[in-house]
This record gives C-alpha cells, sequence and structure tokens, in this order.
C-alpha cells in the first residue's frame, strides 16, 4: 500500500488506521501468522496498532500480547502462565530512557561510581534477555535508547561522566556488543529515528504525562514502520534486487535527446555530483547481496553508450541483467526475475516518472515502487524504507552477486552445447549432501523462511524450531551444498522428513531457485533414500500444499517417480515411493556425503 | 470559523477515527454517548483533531475536556486551518 511507504502522512494513518486494517484484510492475501510478545516499559496500545498495519502491508499477520501497563520486567523475569501459554516467536521489549533507574545526576560521584550504575543497569536488562531466551527460545528485539530530553551539562552531558547523554550512549554501546555476541537478538535502534524524526518532536511531556506513551503519538507511525523493518526481514521478506530507471534516475538528463556528453553526472555540477552519490548508494549495496538491474525505456544502443559513460560510479559489468528498449517496464521487470530466477515481488524499481511508476505498481502489485521527486531525496527515501534490512546476515547473502555473475557465465556456456546433459556435464558439479549441522543452521533457517517457488509445503521454522529438528532422533534431516566450476552455491536444498514406524512423511522439501534444472533435486533424492534405507523406512510419503507461488513443483513428486495418492480439490496432493527398488537418478553431480559418510 | 463549520469537520474526524459513517456528534456528546470512546481511542480522536485544525491542545484541556462543547470552544479560538 502506498500510504504505508515512507514518506507517509502520519497524521493520516493515525486517523484511518481501522479503516486500512480493513481494507488490508480484505485483500485475499497469504499471510504469515505470527505471534509478538510486547513487553512494555510504557504505553504499547497503538504502537501494537500501528505495527500491526505495517506487518499486514508486507504480508505478515501478527497476534500480540501486551504485557500490563511498564510491567516488561515482571513478565519476562517469573513465571508467567499466560505468555507460556501464548507461545511467542517473537519477544518485543519496548522500553526507552524514561525506564533506566540507576542514573542520577550527582556531580561528586567518581567515574569507577557511574561506571558501577551503568553496570547495575545493564546486568537488569541482559539477566531479563538470558531468562527470555532459555525460557521461550525466540528471537527477542529490544529497542536501544534514545537521547535524553535535556542536558543538564549542556554540551558536556554527551562527554562527561556524569552526564545522561553519556550515560545512555555507554548503555547503548553495551547493548551493540550483547546483540554482536548473541544470536537471536536484535536491536531496534531507536537512537537513530528519534534523531531522524528530530528530538523535539520525538519527546512530549504531555503525551507522557496524559498517557504514559515515550514517544509523541505523532512518532507512532515512524516507530512502528521501523520495527516492523526488523521483523519483516527475520520472516524473509527483504527485497533482493534493484530495477533501475536510467534518464534521470542514475543520470541527469534524456540520453536520447542530450547525448551522452550532454547527460549529467560526475563532479561537475551540483546534479551531476547527487547523480554520482546516489550511484554510490546503489553499489554499495551489492556487499549486501543485492542485485542490480537496468530497466530503461531506450534504445539499447544509447542505454550502452549512457552506462559508459566514464563518469559513471555504476560500470555496464555491475548489473545483472540490462533491459532498454520501449517495451512496458512491468513486463521488463518480470522477464528480468524470471531470468535471474526471482520473483517481481523481490524487486525495488527506481523511475523519476510517476506514470512508469504507476504502471508497475498496477501490474506488478508486489514490486516496491517508491515515490521519487529530486535526485538529492532519492537516497533518504530508499534508505528510509529498508527494503534491504539486515538481520541475520548469512555468508550466502555476502556472496550472491557473485553467484549470479557466476550463472550469466554457465549460461554463457550452455549455448555451447546441444545436449543439456553434455553441458551439465561439462559444469563439473560437485555436492555435498549432509544432515543439518549447528554451523549451517543460519542459512538453513533463513532459506526455508524465504524459499517460495521450489518448496513444496512452504513451512516455516525459527531457528530453534529448526534446531529441535537436529537434535531429534525421528526425524531425517539432509542439506545440500553445490559448487562447480563456476563458482560455490552454498547451501541450496534442504529436506526434512519425519520417520513413523517404517514410513517417512516428508515435512519440508525445497531447493533455491539459482540451481533450478541442475539435477540437485535428485542428488538430494538419491541421499534421502539411502539415509532411509539404513534407518529400516520402506516407504516415503509427500505431501504437495500449493500457494500461490509454488506452482513449478506440482508434478515433482511425479517426476521423482512417486505414486499419487490422492489429490483434493484445492490442489493439495499426497504422494507414495517405495524405497525398495528405488534406483540412483542424478547421474551428473558427483556427491560427496558430509559427516555420516558411510551410507 | 463558524461553530457549525468547526462541528461539521470534528463529525468527519470522528467518523474516521471510529470507522463509523453513522456517527452525529453534538456539542453535548460526551464519551459515553460513542461506544468505542475510550481512553485509549481518545488519544487518537485528540491527535487527529490536532492535525486536522493544525492546533494544539495543551495538557491542561485535554485531561479537562468534558464534552465535544469545550473542544468546540477551544477550536473556535484556535484552530489555524
Amino acid at each position: 500500500m502506498t500510504e504505508l511507504q515512507y514518506p507517509f502522512d502520519s497524521a493520516f494513518l493515525l486517523k484511518n488506521r481501522r479503516k486500512i486494517r480493513k481494507q488490508l484484510l480484505a485483500d485475499g492475501r497469504d499471510r504469515i501468522k505470527k505471534r509478538i510478545a510486547v513487553l512494555g516499559g510504557s504505553t504499547t496500545t497503538d504502537i501494537c496498532s500501528m505495527l500491526e498495519i505495517f506487518l499486514l502491508d508486507q504480508g505478515i499477520q501478527p497476534l500480540f500480547y501486551q504485557s500490563e501497563y511498564g510491567q516488561y520486567w515482571q513478565d519476562a523475569m517469573f513465571p508467567n502462565d499466560t505468555l507460556e501459554q501464548f507461545k511467542p516467536d517473537f519477544i518485543y521489549i519496548h522500553t526507552t530512557t524514561r525506564n533506566l533507574t540507576e542514573y542520577h545526576l550527582d556531580m561528586k560521584q567518581s567515574a569507577a561510581d557511574c561506571t558501577a550504575a551503568a553496570d547495575r543497569e545493564f546486568s537488569r536488562f541482559s539477566m531479563m534477555w538470558e531468562r527470555l531466551r532459555t525460557t521461550y527460545g525466540c528471537a527477542v528485539i529490544q529497542n536501544n535508547f534514545e537521547l535524553p530530553r535535556y542536558r543538564m551539562l549542556g554540551n558536556s552531558d554527551v562527554s562527561d561522566v556524569h552526564g545522561m547523554t553519556n550515560y545512555v550512549l555507554e548503555l547503548n554501546s553495551r547493548l551493540n556488543r550483547y546483540a554482536q555476541e548473541h544470536k537471536g537478538f536484535y536491536v531496534h535502534d531507536i537512537l537513530s529515528l528519534s534523531a531522524c524524526c528530530g528530538l523535539d518532536q520525538w519527546h512530549s511531556e504531555a503525551h507522557w504525562c496524559l498517557y504514559k506513551y515515550a514517544m509523541a503519538v505523532e512518532m507512532i507511525p515512524a516507530f512502528a514502520h521501523n520495527l516492523a523493518k526488523i521483523f519483516k526481514s527475520l520472516l524473509g521478506k527483504n527485497k533482493k534486487a534493484f530495477a533501475l530507471d536510467l534518464d534521470n534516475t542514475l543520470w541527469g538528463g534524456v540520453i536520447g535527446d542530450d547525448g551522452v556528453s550532454g547527460i549529467e553526472i560526475g563532479q561537475e555540477g551540483a546534479q551531476g555530483q547527487a547523480y554520482a552519490a546516489f550511484q554510490s548508494y546503489l553499489k554499495a549495496h551489492q556487499s549486501l547481496g543485492v542485485l542490480l538491474t537496468v530497466c530503461s525505456k531506450n534504445e539499447a544502443e544509447n542505454a550502452r553508450l549512457g552506462l559508459e559513460h566514464p563518469e559513471n560510479v555504476l560500470r555496464p559489468d555491475d548489473f545483472r541483467a540490462i533491459r532498454a528498449n520501449w517495451e512496458p517496464k512491468s513486463g521488463n521487470i518480470a522477464e528480468i526475475a524470471a531470468e535471474l530466477t526471482l520473483l517481481p515481488e523481490s524487486f525495488v524499481f527506481v523511475d523519476d516518472n510517476p506514470a512508469e511508476r504507476a504502471i508497475v505498481r498496477g501490474q506488478l502489485p508486489g514490486v516496491a515502487v517508491p515515490e521519487l521527486e529530486q535526485v538529492e531525496e532519492y537516497i533518504r527515501v530508499l534508505d528510509r524504507n529498508s527494503y534491504f534490512e539486515v538481520t541475520d546476515f548469512s555468508e550466502d547473502d555476502a556472496a550472491r552477486d557473485e553467484m549470479y555473475r557466476a550463472n550469466a557465465a554457465r549460461t554463457q556456456q550452455a549455448a555451447q552445447f546441444e545436449n543439456y546433459t553434455d553441458y551439465l556435464l561439462s559444469l563439473e558439479m560437485h555436492a555435498e549432501i549432509s544432515p543439518f549441522s549447528e554451523l549451517y543452521l543460519p542459512r538453513i533457517t533463513q532459506l526455508t523462511n524465504k524459499s517460495n517457488q521450489f518448496n513444496l509445503t512452504t513451512r516455516r521454522y525459527t531457528e530453534s524450531e529448526m534446531r529441535e529438528v537436529l537434535q531429534s532422533d525421528r526425524h531425517i534431516h539432509l542439506c545440500g551444498r553445490l559448487a562447480d566450476r563456476f563458482g560455490d552455491n552454498g547451501i541450496v536444498a534442504l529436506t526434512i522428513g519425519e520417520m513413523q514406524g517404517d514410513r517417512l512423511e516428508i515435512q519440508l522439501w525445497l531447493m533455491s531457485c539459482r540451481v533450478l534444472k541442475r539435477d540437485m533435486e535428485l542428488a538430494m533424492l538419491d541421499t534421502l533414500v539411502a539415509y532411509c534405507r539404513r534407518a529400516g523406512i520402506r516407504t516415503i510419503h509427500g505431501v504437495y500444499l500449493p500457494t500461490a507461488k509454488n506452482g513449478m513443483v506440482r508434478e515433482l513428486y511425479a517426476t521423482f517417480g512417486f505414486k499419487k495418492l490422492s489429490e483434493s480439490e484445492d490442489g493439495e496432493s499426497h504422494w507414495e515411493l517405495s524405497v525398495d527398488g528405488y534406483s540412483k537418478q542424478n547421474h551428473v553431480i558427483d556427491v560427496k556425503l558430509g559427516e555420516e559418510a558411510t551410507v | 470559523m463558524s461553530n457549525e463549520a468547526i462541528l461539521n469537520r470534528l463529525t468527519d474526524v470522528f467518523r474516521d477515527v471510529f470507522d463509523d459513517d453513522s456517527i452525529v456528534i453534538s456539542a453535548q456528546t460526551t464519551a459515553n454517548d460513542i461506544e468505542e470512546w475510550d481512553s485509549i481511542e481518545h488519544i487518537n480522536l485528540i491527535s487527529a483533531v490536532e492535525a486536522e485544525f493544525g492546533m494544539r491542545f495543551q495538557m491542561k484541556e485535554v485531561s479537562g475536556m468534558k464534552n465535544v462543547g469545550e473542544m468546540l470552544a477551544i477550536l473556535a479560538e484556535r484552530a489555524s486551518k
């Protein structure tokens, strides 16, 4: 919903939240349901209602538990049946500088006294996080601390050990260290957000005294928007790629009219500098694993000339796909997505032209289309929308751009072969297939939560649920890593089956689309059957649960040689494979079995 | 701005906040007359009225306001748009 993108009209959202909520719930979209416990040190009612709207917009339907007013610590530290029965997927602790209890201004204190106060304060929080982790085993999200609303020591409040500003920043740096050292713990950064909004706007003594809100009511939409980003990132709803217009988006002017020497880019002139800064901002996304592509209405030759302009920060080689033609952009984005085996909804479309934005928004509703007007505003608008919010950054994310580069090389290679099997053999693929291990757990969880297309059941698991599977002796679990002469794709395929007597129920079967048509799924099946034989399993039972996105695997079990047992009207189908008499199907990948290589 | 004009705009704000187009208010309306007007919705109502009329209530006004009539009187004096 455009109204829910930055920059948004806070007053409009606050006033119309009921209507917006109703509209979102009526749009017929499939949403993941998640249970969020909100433990508050101040009022949380409107924070939850606004957060709900932003989450619904991201395809997440939250169910909230809210602590009684100000009871965050009690709720966390003492046995709590209601909260335990609620079984939260996430615990969010809504505390702010208002909740600090150990700070008192006393100029007679020594530096050691000041540190001791921070120690006491911090341990009150860290004790709580530890208990939540051991009791609930779910992700914990914690606000950091915003700057205080007055400075008793004036400018020295920040540098003097007695100052409250100094104290708040000290706590924040401890909080950051804790987050660095603890998986599943995330900082909601209200220190930056409150600065972006302006501290004088942020703090409202009136709203604190009247309603016990820790920030002005008008700030709640910005607050909830920022908070929602963490949830959507953890739930695999980040975007993955940019589709970028060229004229007046990456450079100033229209190359077809102004010619390559007439466009504005580089250090000459204010406009040129602003476009260069924007290109640098985009380029930095490669380090986050975000793919850059071009989608421009232009003659292909003009686009090429523009992209080769020596003042560009982005080079032609930085783009994983380039479409410059006169076709509708919605079609071009859909094509680029297919070429990169991504869904259109993984794209952020960046275009200065409102008409193009409207078409893409209308034709490809999942694509994020930020409202852009002036080049000097581009970075702020994209940045505040945090399309690529980093939470559990994996090795795989870091290597993604490189992997897609390698894919382009594979495509070229494929063109040289008439026979597809010869091409596959020429890739010199080797796979490592092994039971889950602690080391790979973050990647396994991440892959599970973001795979939509090649996914038979689309079941989502938190990292702790995955750990339960790993530790269970009733489950067979396999993860597969695929490498070839062009590079390592990392962990790309997962299978989880539950043993029931001599039957294996497949609960999860998925694969990254980046390795489609490489026979990796056959290598996985061969290995699964080998594990089944060793465990005395006679039959493997699989189910296909249809979603809007997983049509490509509707017949996967059939191609595997499973027998269809039943199919319901909504497309759900059940399949069975007899382990006896199964013979290996993968002949192109050299498979090494990890860990328990005795199979 | 006449009291009637203010009351009309105020009615629209009430209808949006409570998402109920059948709401009719008068100077005598109090929180007891609108089922969903509780202390939580009061917060939203105040902030929506402030945004609509481009003004801010003082803290003591918010805590002392007894009915729509008192809100009207303050708006008649201070509305900037």
